[in-house]
């Protein structure tokens, strides 16, 4: 009996899996997983959507052979999964905008749930999506506002001074908005970047992202960085 | 439980499992997952003379069987490895093997004078590295241009020096053999194969730099083929590497004369492989009723 709790089908390209691990998996961490032997032969590194101590969820798009081969997986079967690797999201409190796309819903669905235990925390949030929308129902639980728009972009819908902290993920192109957004306003916005990886855990040297120390690892320094660290200021 | 131990030029491993340069840092993340010490030595990054950032655009590209990478020797240099990373590596029990890299025979010669004042124990010289004043071709393609180089280093290098050849060289067997005649204490191979992937929606090459080094199963046999020709061809020890992924792989490097295997893309994909390769080739060796790793290498 392999460690597949289950392995749902959202929509034509979203999945949730959930899998048995003992873990004490950090907000805003990710793992490598594989279910296959040598063909693709890297792992593929997921961000975590949810967790307890004995168990992981993903949520994740296809999107090529890995991503296929794992929409393929039915409850029972065998995933393999290294990590928790990464930095998280710090502990905050406060009026938190937590803003995304795509598949970078996933590490803040989780972010949400942890921060919102919280009881001095309000948590807006902003995420859009192409195509069809999904999860509605559970982002709702652990917000205070939920936007969730449809081949809509959400960055111009934020009111960036009323907020502590945000936290974004998903393309670049989108978080180097939200922080050019919440530049010269109190908000400290924190950013997960996703870069290709090779092992995810700081030996290969692939994942590097320019900082203004210098060069960092994605898979180890983040994938949770300062905003103003990895973005520029134009 | 046979015996692993090995004499690879007067260096003493306690097996001959070498993680490979550029594949596992500086040994610091794998040795808080296993511990150095069970593994019989290390090559850890490959250094240059001055800290590089490395290339920028996509440094990893996967295909069937391997992966196409295009670092571009992200390093902290001669000086921030001694300051940072030496004293770490000396203080574990495994061989220390530092590797070296240059773009002109200078950057090389000033590495060495400064990892002459150091402990460690061997060099391993890199010489895949395109030389700036040659248009960019690897130092390690033509032998009379490597063989200067080599030349060099020998004549000022107070350390063992193994020199790594690249499979991209013009005659691997003649270069093993010119390195043999300029002093080296053993020989390293394969580096990474000359690579190459397109985007055909850019209608551009996927690599910044045009070209990558591949590296994985997918060279496995081309890379055990070398190090069986170069294992004849020459008196001085030989480690083997590409592609190694499991034990048996490890075992048909060393039947083919290689005296130490690395594992380098492996490590990748688990983390932990090299202990699951020293585990397989010792009951390996059990079951065939041999007491000394030595008594398979160079058998065919
Ligand atoms: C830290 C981190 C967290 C991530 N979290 C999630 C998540 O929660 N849900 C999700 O759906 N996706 C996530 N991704 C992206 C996900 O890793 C890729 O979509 C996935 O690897 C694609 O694999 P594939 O085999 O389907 O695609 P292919 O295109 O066949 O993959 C080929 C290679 O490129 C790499 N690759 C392709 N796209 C990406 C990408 N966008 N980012 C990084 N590597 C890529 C693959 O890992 C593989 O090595 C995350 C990426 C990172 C770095
Ligand atoms: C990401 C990466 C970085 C590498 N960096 C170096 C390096 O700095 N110096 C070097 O001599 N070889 C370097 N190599 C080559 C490996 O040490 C090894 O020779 C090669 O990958 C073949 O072995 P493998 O198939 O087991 O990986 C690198 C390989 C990879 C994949």
């Amino acid at each position: 009996m392999g460690n597949i709790i289950y392995n749902k089908k959202l929509t034509d390209e979203y999945y949730l899996i959930k899998i048995q691990q003992k873990n004490d998996a950090k907000m805003g961490q990710f793992c490598m997983l594989r279910a296959w032997d040598n063909d693709p032969l890297l792992s593929r590194p997921l961000s975590i959507y949810d967790r307890d101590a004995s168990s992981l969820t993903f949520l994740y798009k296809v999107i090529g052979k890995g991503t296929e081969i794992m929409s393929k997986l039915k409850e029972g079967d065998d995933i393999i999964c290294q990590g928790p690797y990464g930095s998280s999201f710090p502990e905050v409190k406060g009026k938190i905008a937590m803003i995304g796309g795509g598949v970078g819903i996933a590490p803040l669905y989780y972010a949400a749930k942890e921060v919102s235990k919280e009881s001095e925390t309000e948590i807006d949030m902003f995420f859009s999506l192409r195509g069809v929308e999904i999860l509605r129902e559970e982002l709702t639980e652990v917000s205070d506002h939920l936007t969730l728009k449809t081949n809509e972009r959400v960055v111009s819908l934020v009111d960036y001074d009323q907020y502590d902290y945000i936290f974004t993920c998903g393309p670049d192109s989108l978080m180097q908005d939200v922080y050019k957004n919440a530049k010269g306003k109190k908000a400290t916005v924190y950013a997960s970047l996703e870069r290709r990886m090779a092992c995810g855990m700081g030996i290969c040297y692939v994942c590097t992202c320019k900082t203004e120390d210098g060069n960092k690892l994605t898979c180890k320094d983040g994938p949770v960085f300062l905003a103003s660290e990895v973005f520029k200021d134009e | 439980m046979s015996n692993l131990n090995v004499d690879f030029g007067g260096v003493k491993f306690k097996n001959p499992i070498v993680l490979a340069s550029g594949t596992c840092g500086f040994g610091t993340d794998l040795d808080d997952l296993f511990g150095l010490d069970k593994l019989g030595g290390i090559s850890s990054k490959g250094l240059t003379l001055n800290a590089r950032a490395g290339n920028d655009g996509i440094r990893i590209w996967e295909t069937p069987a391997g992966i196409m990478n295009s670092v571009g020797l992200e390093n902290p240099g001669v000086d921030g490895f001694i300051e940072k990373y030496l004293d770490f590596i000396n203080s574990k029990d495994t061989v220390n093997i530092v590797n070296l890299s240059g773009h002109s025979t200078d950057d090389y010669l000033y590495g060495i004078e400064k990892l002459n004042k150091v402990k460690l124990d061997i060099i391993e010289l890199n010489i895949s590295c395109p030389n700036v004043k040659e248009g960019g071709m690897g130092f390690g393609v033509k032998t009379e241009i490597a063989r200067k180089l080599v030349k060099e280093v020998r004549s000022i290098c107070e350390h063992k020096l193994i020199v790594k050849l690249s499979p991209n060289a013009e005659d691997i067997v003649d270069l093993a053999k010119m390195c043999e005649e300029e002093g080296a204490d053993g020989i390293s191979l394969v580096n990474t194969f000359l690579a190459m992937a397109i985007d055909i929606k850019k209608k551009k090459s996927v690599f910044e730099n045009g070209y990558a080094g591949l590296s994985g199963p997918a060279i496995k046999p081309i890379a055990l083929r070398m190090t069986h020709q170069v294992a004849k061809a020459v008196d001085i020890p030989v480690m083997g590497m590409g592609g190694i992924s499991t034990w048996q792989d490890a075992v048909e490097f060393l039947m083919a004369g290689a005296k130490a295997i690395q594992i380098g893309t492996a490590s990748f994909t688990n983390p932990g492989i090299a202990l699951d390769i020293i585990e397989g080739l010792d009951k390996y060796l059990d079951s065939q009723g041999l007491e000394s790793v030595e008594d398979i290498i160079g058998i065919v």
